[in-house]
């Protein structure tokens, strides 16, 4: 123990294995994470082992000469563990390589953005990190399959390699509006985002006028972007009448795809109709 | 022995003070307790209006009330309606601060008096003039209250469809890849500086471009010439907060004390989050008009189109100059309740210097209503 525990810290300290002169330390130089394993060290009578890893820290007294064995799921951080015997009047180290599990067992996907126009290109973007069964990141290159499928626009796959872990992709966003399903797959484990498509700018703004009592009722035709999509309720059009010296405006959420308002009746007035930074067409008010 | 002198000096001192109170007491104090200070006869047409202002100052609605000439023509409820609005909004919890009266025309037996009243709102001060016609029966002068009684929604049934947009956000406990709901995307259209006797003064309009509401901010960061921060300041209340899709707001941001020549480069920092809202209530303004100075102001009114209540409206102009560019925001909060297709009227103040450069104006309207959604 009087040489054991200096030994112990210069090994921590200098990072490196140790060997010591007078014991051999037999170790599985890589497993698997989570799987069962054993350590033989050479030599007569008692010792303590100590394993010290990612999150995980091993300590057995173990007798000299005889393999001592490890169940399965004792190392599960995939890393460098470093091992160290400590004995009387002697010590050992060495080290053992837990890798991730070859098998997949988690997806995590991110997706960006969730909600974007429509007619994008490249707009989308999916990264996928391969987990196994402990959480560990899997290094080996494996293939991903990206699927973003839209119910009218079909579905887009890329098939993509992960390096150092990590799978990502760029895609178009599809013409029609809708929430598309984006889902990262690897064998059976996948994971899926919802990518919502909207409509883009209004193309054409057309409103028609109709007398209402002493007023004017106006009101757009179905408002929609340049792909045809009809452009959602609550976007903001805004009418505005001009009249000598005086204006008159109103903003009006769209309401079931139009947007419709009553304002005074005034004798050459003109009348006209805006969204955003789109304007529409004009009306002189000759009634 | 000295701190002995000391409190019974003390007591002394403040027994003083109490009797000098008693018998000379000022007169927003007189008021406040009801004194005989604004309850005697006024000998001018002048001291009847300031009686009666001093009495709803100290918000002294029945001595007020009883002083008036003609209150056979309404009841005490209604003239302080009249004052203090009948539907919750800015003057319900607003105090007249101030006042000023002005002889406008005076005669043995009747007069007219403008009444310049300045209330003390939540979002600053808030200005409302009568002209009043003073009469004199039996030897006093007595105030005509010119009631302007409170509008009355006649019952009915306003079918809307209600727009409504909700939001659930992402919890602690969601995988850390798992998307949240992104924020809306807004825009800076246009921006410019002005520099002001008060200082530098930044202008422009954001838009939302998104298919939902956004609550929006705008930040900026004056940098120096050799790239230091000189200040940062946010527009406050000088913009339309919340903005629905493709809506158009403009801001205003203040640096006092700041010289423009001082500044090489600005930062700024649009800000949006997701809201729930509503898209109602719509809000039609009318007879918009630029008056030329003196006093140059933009006026019109706002009709509200819905058949919520809007408790407080806060108007943004935008002017702009003949090459479209802005060159001044203004706002004005209306203190007095929207209430279904009644008109409200609204004066916006444009400063004297800028009144000339105006060639067209944009105003917008952002409504808060009391105790409901939004």
């Amino acid at each position: 123990m009087k040489v054991g525990v200096p030994f112990l810290v210069a090994c921590l300290a200098s990072g490196v294995a140790c060997r010591s002169q007078d014991t051999n330390l037999h170790l599985p130089k890589r497993i698997e994470a989570g799987s069962a394993f054993s350590v033989l060290c050479e030599g007569t009578g008692k010792g303590t082992l100590y394993i010290v890893g990612p999150s995980e820290f091993i300590k057995r007294e173990i007798q000299l000469g005889e393999a001592t064995s490890f169940p399965a799921g004792a190392l599960f951080n995939a890393g460098r563990y470093s091992v160290w015997l400590d004995s009387a009047g002697s010590s050992a180290a060495g080290s053992i390589d837990v890798v991730p599990v070859s098998k997949a067992s988690d997806l995590t996907f991110i997706a960006k953005p969730s909600r974007l126009q429509v007619a994008l290109r490249d707009g989308i973007t999916g990264t996928a990190y391969v987990f196994d069964a402990y959480g560990n990141l899997i290094t080996e290159q494996m293939e991903v399959s990206f699927e973003l499928s839209n119910p009218t626009a079909g579905t887009q796959i890329r098939r993509v390699q992960t390096r150092n872990g990590v799978a990502w992709t760029q895609l178009d966003s599809t013409p029609r509006e809708g929430k598309d399903q984006f889902v990262a797959r690897i064998g059976d484990i996948f994971s899926k985002r919802v990518v919502f498509q909207v409509p883009g700018e209004p193309c054409s703004l057309k409103m028609s006028a109709t007398p209402s009592g002493g007023k004017i009722q106006l009101v757009t035709e179905p408002v929609r972007d340049c792909s045809g999509n009809v452009v959602p309720d609550g976007t903001v059009v805004t009418f505005t009448e001009l009249n000598r010296d005086t204006k008159s405006t109103v903003d009006v959420p769209l309401k079931k795809g139009v947007a419709m308002v009553e304002m005074p009746a005034n004798r050459g007035a003109t009348i006209s109709v805006a969204s955003g930074v789109v304007l529409g067409n004009q009306i002189r008010w000759e009634q | 022995m000295t701190g002995r002198l000391l409190s019974v000096s003390l007591a002394g001192a403040t027994v003083v003070l109490v009797v000098i109170g008693t018998i000379w007491p000022s007169k927003s104090a007189a008021a406040y307790a009801s004194g005989e200070q604004f309850t005697g006869s006024a000998s001018t047409p002048e001291a009847a209006v300031r009686i009666v202002g001093e009495q709803i100052r100290a918000q002294a609605w029945d001595a007020a009330y009883s002083r008036l000439a003609n209150k056979a023509e309404f009841t005490e409820d209604e003239f302080r309606s009249d004052l203090t609005s009948a539907y919750p909004d800015l003057r319900t919890y607003a105090t007249l601060s101030s006042f000023e009266v002005q002889p406008l025309h005076a005669s043995n037996t009747d007069a007219e008096v403008r009444f310049k009243m300045q209330w003390s709102t939540v979002v600053g001060p808030s200005r409302d003039t009568r002209d009043l016609h003073v009469v004199k029966s039996d030897g006093k002068w007595q105030v005509e209250w010119p009631i302007q009684k409170a509008p009355v929604v006649p019952p009915q049934v306003i079918p809307v469809n209600y727009l409504r947009w909700d939001v659930i956000n992402r919890t602690a406990g969601d995988d850390w890849g798992a998307q949240d709901v992104e924020a809306p995307h807004v825009r800076i259209v246009d921006m410019h500086p002005l520099q002001r006797a008060e200082g530098l003064v930044l202008m422009g309009e954001v838009i939302n471009e998104d298919v939902i509401p956004a609550y929006v901010s705008v930040t900026a960061t004056l940098l120096s010439k050799d790239q230091k921060p000189i200040g940062t300041e946010g527009s406050f209340d000088q913009i339309s907060h919340q903005l629905l899709p493709k809506q158009i707001t403009p801001f205003l941001i203040r640096f006092p004390n700041v010289s423009l020549s001082d500044v090489e480069s600005v930062r700024m920092t649009p800000f949006s989050t997701l809201i729930s809202a509503s898209a109602d209530p719509v809000i039609e303004i009318e007879n918009e008009r630029l008056n030329p100075a003196p006093d140059a102001s933009l006026t019109g009114q706002l009709t509200n189109q819905s058949g919520q209540i809007a408790n407080v409206a806060h108007v943004l102009g935008t002017f702009y100059d003949q090459s479209g560019q802005v060159v001044w925001v203004g706002d004005e909060y209306v203190d007095h309740a929207l209430l279904p297709q009644t008109p409200v009227s609204f004066n916006i103040h444009i400063p004297e210097d800028l009144a000339r450069k105006i060639s067209s104006e944009r105003a917008v309207v952002a409504t808060y209503s009391f105790g409901g959604a939004d």
